[in-house]
């Protein structure tokens, strides 16, 4: 295939979108607050709405014919390439607000380089993307605030989350060799690049918050080829099934 | 002034169509008695929130799950704007929380049915939003203000929901035989719940005659109910599916259709308690009430903190 490069590049982006959305949006009706309930769900349709976006271009490069649901609702573990980070179970709300924080933390500096990409579409979700998430972190980043410097508890409980969460932040920067092709072509994001910025983002933080960033950690990675967690396979079980149970009907 | 003559005001603005509002003067009755109304159907809003989202995660294509995960949404930001309209009569948003969870505040009862298939996520759109809007329109020129005005958001957002519910419906019944008989299955599970949810019948409604001379309700259950059936047979017949009731015929004289009666004792039990789902709603709620009361000290502590900065 002549786009496999962007086709896998693009999955990429849609599934670690769509299986974070779907990670908040198990929250909806369960939040601490009303009001976070209807933030979570928020985020969660902004993310599921870039993943739709992503997957129907996604579709359109690999040109086989495949819808935006096919390739979300079709596709096995091994064929998901979402992170890692992604893909954790909600936890606790403090656990659930460092995964997002991490994650907003690194789409923020990823869609902002992301503009800049040769490719127009890509170039336009990203500018799409850039608006959303600088919603997103300021949200999980008064979050952060107020866990980190609110009770002990919900202090402890956030270093805690912190602590179990940090061996899948590399895998955030992995890339493949199709990857590596695409940022010579000036259409792919070097994730080095944004490397420096998003560890700048992350310690500021992580000082307002009064946390203490973990070191020495073993990192978990495979995801961009897809190894992942056990718990993605659970997911996917639940996002699946209804889709797969009646293949020949239209939703 | 005393109490005649504020009570003599106070019937006066309402014989001239005026709206109530949170500094005037009204009678303890119609207060207590919008507390109980509004706060049932925010607390509604937020119990409606666990059948639906039950199915976000299982949603068949990605347009449903947004779909549906916006609807959910809403009505969580419903939930919001009831509870503001409440405070507005001197009560706590805590306090009305509590009242839900130790059972001494109602919610519509229709939420203590399960939503067992996909096409459950039709019909509760498309009839239990479409019978919580016939009452909701009214409920746009209800006497107290502050509740009028968040009813003619609601309504706005609602009417979207019921035309999504139905569009499902729609989409399932010109489906395969297998989706078509899992949308008539799952009407003929929502539909009496659905006419349950105008409540009793008038005479036997302990709130209705109070309801209707403080313009808090400006038509009776059974009304309501006949205009949901008028309104609701040919939506049904159009796609091809049918209501669950034998009895049911047009009658000419009336103008409208006969219909059978719903199971009360069904009705009264559910709202004693013994609905299917009763105890998994409230527990629910409960569990997430006491999962997040550490998040929301926190979140107190913080905000202590930074006035103690500012200060």
């Amino acid at each position: 295939m002549k786009n496999e490069g962007l086709f896998n590049y693009l999955l990429r982006l849609a599934d670690t979108n769509l299986i974070l959305g779907h990670r908040l949006s198990e929250w909806c009706g369960h939040a601490p607050y009303l009001e976070e309930d209807i933030a979570m769900a928020n985020i969660a349709l902004d993310m599921i709405g870039q993943a739709n976006a992503l997957f129907q271009y996604a579709a359109k490069t690999e040109a086989k014919g495949r819808t935006e649901d096919d390739l979300a609702y079709m596709r096995n573990e091994r064929e998901f390439v979402n992170t890692l980070l992604s893909e954790q179970p909600n936890g606790d709300f403090a656990m659930t607000i460092v995964r997002q924080f991490l994650s907003d933390v690194f789409d923020f500096h990823f869609y902002e380089s992301l503009k800049s990409s040769k490719d127009e579409m890509l170039s336009a979700l990203a500018v799409k993307g850039h608006k959303e998430v600088t919603y997103h972190l300021r949200h999980t980043t008064a979050w952060m605030e107020r866990l980190g410097d609110g009770t002990e508890e919900s202090h402890s409980r956030l270093q805690k989350a912190l602590n179990e969460l940090w061996c899948y932040t590399d895998d955030l920067f992995e890339l493949n060799e199709g990857d590596k092709r695409l940022v010579k072509e000036g259409i792919a994001v070097d994730p080095a690049s944004i490397q420096n910025a998003w560890i700048k983002t992350v310690d500021d933080v992580l000082a307002k918050a009064k946390l203490v960033k973990p070191a020495g950690v073993w990192q978990q990675k495979g995801s961009r080829e897809g190894i992942h967690s056990e718990h993605l396979g659970f997911l996917l079980a639940e996002m699946q099934h209804l889709h797969r149970a009646y293949p020949q009907a239209q939703w | 002034m005393d109490t005649n003559q504020l009570e003599q005001n106070f019937d006066a603005k309402l014989a001239r169509n005026e709206s109530i509002e949170p500094k005037d003067w009204m009678p303890d009755n119609y207060r207590k008695h919008l507390i109980r109304q509004i706060s049932q159907h925010a607390h509604s809003e937020i119990v409606g929130m666990l059948p639906e989202g039950n199915w976000i995660t299982r949603a068949p294509s990605l347009r449903r799950k947004m779909v549906l995960l916006a609807k959910v949404q809403d009505e969580g930001g419903h939930g919001l704007y009831l509870y503001s309209a409440a405070e507005t009569l001197n009560i706590s948003r805590e306090e009305l929380i509590d009242q839900l969870l130790t059972g001494k505040a109602k919610y519509s009862s229709i939420f203590n049915y399960p939503s067992l298939t996909w096409a459950d996520i039709g019909a509760i759109g498309w009839l239990v939003d479409g019978a919580a809007i016939m009452n909701q329109v009214m409920l746009q020129r209800t006497s107290y203000g502050p509740y009028a005005r968040a009813m003619v958001r609601i309504c706005k957002e609602e009417s979207f929901h019921q035309r999504q519910g139905y569009e499902i419906m729609t989409v399932l019944a010109k489906g395969t035989a297998e989706q078509k008989a899992m949308a008539q299955d799952a009407l003929n599970r929502w539909w009496w719940p659905s006419l349950m949810m105008f409540g009793p019948p008038d005479e036997k409604s302990p709130n209705t005659a109070n309801a209707i001379k403080w313009k808090i309700k400006r038509e009776t259950n059974d009304e309501l109910r006949q205009k949901f059936v008028n309104q609701t047979f040919p939506q049904a017949d159009i796609i091809g599916l049918k209501l669950p009731d034998p009895d049911l015929k047009w009658n000419e004289s009336k103008g409208g259709f006969d219909f059978g009666t719903p199971n009360w004792e069904e009705f009264y039990n559910i709202i004693a308690g013994n609905g299917p789902c009763n105890k998994a709603r409230i527990s629910a709620r409960t569990k997430a009430h006491n999962e997040g009361a550490w998040v929301r000290e926190a979140a107190n502590a913080y905000a202590e903190k930074k006035k103690a900065v500012l200060a």
